[in-house]
């Protein structure tokens, strides 16, 4: 997979808390088997009235942030349902990383296995990067993946903290699946032992 | 070293440790629906991986199917039925049980599991759901995953698991009067906030928590994940095994006391440290109900919605403001006495039978007020039929609610049973985020005697100053 070192590009504020995934990625959306049209989805009732039109009211919508790669967030963000349609549908439309507050935690693990960029900040410099992005929409951030820092266009810059692991998974892409199937022999052996001792566990 | 039960459900499952803050976590069971786990079936087929543990998962048709009461059950919408079919199609390419439209013991997973005895104390258990800290109610270690993490399981019987932090809510005292679990949970997230909890296991403990059933501590565990928690559990105790014992007849004498001696080791230790602790008392426990758009929005019945004034930050500010407005109330107004067109009882959080039973307990001999269009949709198939045993169902048929076969319904409007623009809705259901039950719906979160009670009146209403008929 190709690596993923730097995010550049325009930021969108979106500075609502507990900004739920059935928001993000409503009911309708979700009645397919496969991932297609989810960046139709996104934000749906946000973004279009009850007859389908945009509404001009939402960021989304506007032109100066047409093509934006970074959504800044409020905290507690894309809590509720664990759909993965949620990042799907931010990765079709053509979000690379959000920052925010804080994330809900099923879709930090499910951004993580998707290489979605989670940005965890503090409230202080979340308003100054949104100022920066109202000021200058187009070449808002840049976010240096190895550095773990995202930098404004007038230079302000903020460290941000992500656990190695994911750092990796996001940065080179891992097949998780195949990195636990390394370990086999491993699982073999728990669930043999496992069994013997816990033998009410197997249900079915 | 003292230990958690968290701790200790962790380290029982935990087949290598990664890193400092990750696991390899052994799943004992997993069950999947037909709209989180479509993607990830492909992705084994793309790949070209088998699922490793055929027997250690379960499906059921849950979220998508219609709840007219028809017999056989038929799925219509052309998409959902997709859903349903190729749900049925990767279940028997790989040998997994599934409850499929038509199976008698179809139903909401989260019920549908605990009925059939498949989750006991000590248990990992996942789902492709968020609802899955159900099980917590059981003593079993129970959250929801993405898709990409129901792959991971499916070919792996394991996940890689990133550990939380441990919270204890202790709450002594008795119940109030008119007051149920879910009015005590709802209370709970209003206090703490809907990230009161986030990256934390809860444990919940207290005489309170002592005196609830297995089933109302389900409601309680169910709902935690609305306060962010990661996973929610309640230590087992003789209610836990008499509720296991009841439901899962296959163990036998001698495994059944096998069983019990392990279990009697799930506790959290004196001594055990939490990273937080959070104690209340009960009696100030009222009849809850939501009036914004986030769970933790809410105020007990006879208390005014919030203003802005009261509230503790401009983020939350804000929010109460975006809230009202979508709601269509007013700040420092009663919640009380507020005109509701829709009911709907059902869901993984109150659609068992002890909430049809204290639903049942209100509307006995009543009619549902006019204008008023009031479900029950039953958790399960089994739910339903003991409903019918006991006499249940002809009393809410008889006060005028529609009876429907069972499902997910309009607790998240997959379906076709959907809230309309600006209709409000008494609902036992989970989540009143906006157009969680259709769009423009505007849902009060609340417990079953308290949708029954709006049901009677057409209004939000104090259930504790109308008179419950036991059967």
């Amino acid at each position: 997979m190709t690596r993923l070192t730097k995010i550049q590009g325009g930021a969108v504020p979106l500075p609502i808390d507990n900004l739920d995934t059935d928001q993000i990625m409503p009911k309708q959306f979700l009645r397919v088997i496969d991932k297609a049209g989810l960046a139709d989805g996104l934000l749906y009732d946000l973004r279009f009235d009850e007859h389908g039109s945009p509404r001009g009211d939402c960021v989304l919508n506007q032109r100066r942030y047409a093509g934006a790669r970074i959504l800044i967030g409020g905290a507690n963000f894309a809590c509720g349902s664990s759909r993965e349609h949620a990042v799907w549908g931010l990765q079709q439309y053509g979000f690379q990383a959000v920052i925010a507050p804080s994330f809900a935690e099923i879709f930090y693990s499910n951004a993580m296995n998707n290489r979605l960029l989670l940005v965890q900040l503090e409230r202080d410099a979340i308003d100054a990067l949104t100022r920066s992005a109202i000021a200058a929409p187009h070449t808002s951030l840049s976010i240096d993946l190895e550095q773990q820092t995202v930098t404004s266009s007038s230079g302000e810059q903020y460290a941000y903290p992500i656990g190695a692991r994911h750092k990796r998974m996001v940065i080179e892409g891992m097949d998780t699946v195949d990195l636990t199937l390394d370990s086999i022999a491993a699982i073999e052996a728990f669930e043999r032992s496992h069994f013997i001792r816990h033998p009410w566990a197997r249900v079915m | 070293m003292a230990r958690t039960l968290y701790e200790k459900l962790v380290d029982s499952h935990t087949v290598l440790h990664i890193d400092e803050h990750n696991v390899l976590l052994y799943i004992d069971l997993h069950l999947m629906n037909e709209y989180t786990s479509p993607q990830a079936f492909s992705a084994l087929d793309a790949r070209g991986r088998a699922v490793r543990r055929p027997r250690q998962q379960l499906a059921v048709v849950s979220h998508i199917i219609p709840t007219h009461a028809e017999s056989p059950r038929i799925i219509r919408d052309a998409a959902s039925l997709l859903q349903a079919s190729n749900l049925a199609r990767n279940c028997e390419r790989a040998g997994i049980r599934l409850f499929a439209a038509d199976d008698p013991l179809q139903g909401i997973e989260h019920i549908v599991a605990p009925e059939l005895g498949l989750i006991r104390p000590g248990m990992v258990v996942l789902c492709g759901d968020s609802h899955t800290t159900t099980y917590g109610a059981l003593g079993a270690l129970g959250f929801g995953i993405g898709t990409s993490e129901v792959e991971h399981v499916l070919a792996t019987q394991t996940l890689v698991y990133r550990l939380a932090r441990t919270m204890r809510i202790t709450i002594d005292g008795a119940l109030p009067y008119g007051t149920s679990s879910k009015d005590m949970i709802l209370w709970v997230i209003s206090r703490i906030g809907a990230q009161g909890a986030r990256g934390y296991a809860v444990e919940f403990a207290g005489s309170t928590i002592d005196a609830l059933s297995a089933e109302a501590r389900m409601t309680m565990c169910n709902m935690t994940v609305e306060a962010g928690a990661r996973a929610a559990l309640i230590a087992p105790d003789a209610t836990t095994f008499e509720y296991v014992r009841a439901h899962a007849p296959s163990l036998d004498d001698d495994a059944w006391q096998e069983a019990l001696e392990d279990w009697r080791g799930l506790y959290s230790d004196a001594d055990a440290q939490f990273d937080a602790q959070h104690r209340f008392d009960a009696r100030h426990i009222a009849p809850f109900v939501t009036w914004g758009t986030s769970p933790d929005q809410a105020v007990a019945i006879d208390q005014p919605i919030p203003d802005e004034a009261g509230q503790p930050t401009p983020e939350a500010a804000a929010s109460l403001r975006r809230a009202i407005e979508y709601m269509g109330l007013a700040a420092n107004r009663p919640i009380a006495g507020t005109p509701i067109d829709r009911v709907f009882v059902g869901s993984c959080t109150n659609g068992r039978i002890e909430d049809l039973r204290a639903v049942a307990a209100i509307v006995r001999g009543k009619r549902v007020a006019a204008g008023v269009r009031a479900m029950v949709v039953p958790g399960s198939g089994s739910v339903r039929r003991a409903a019918e045993r006991e006499g249940i169902a002809k009393t809410l048929i008889d006060a005028g609610f529609e009876w429907r076969e069972p499902g997910c319904s309009m607790c998240l409007a997959m379906n076709d049973d959907v809230l309309g623009a600006g209709q409000r809705c008494a609902s036992t259901t989970n989540r009143n985020f906006e157009g969680r039950q259709g769009r423009g719906g505007r849902t009060h979160l609340m417990s079953p005697a308290m949708a029954a009670a709006a049901a009677i009146t057409g209004r939000i209403t104090d259930v504790r100053t109308l008179e419950a008929t036991p059967s």
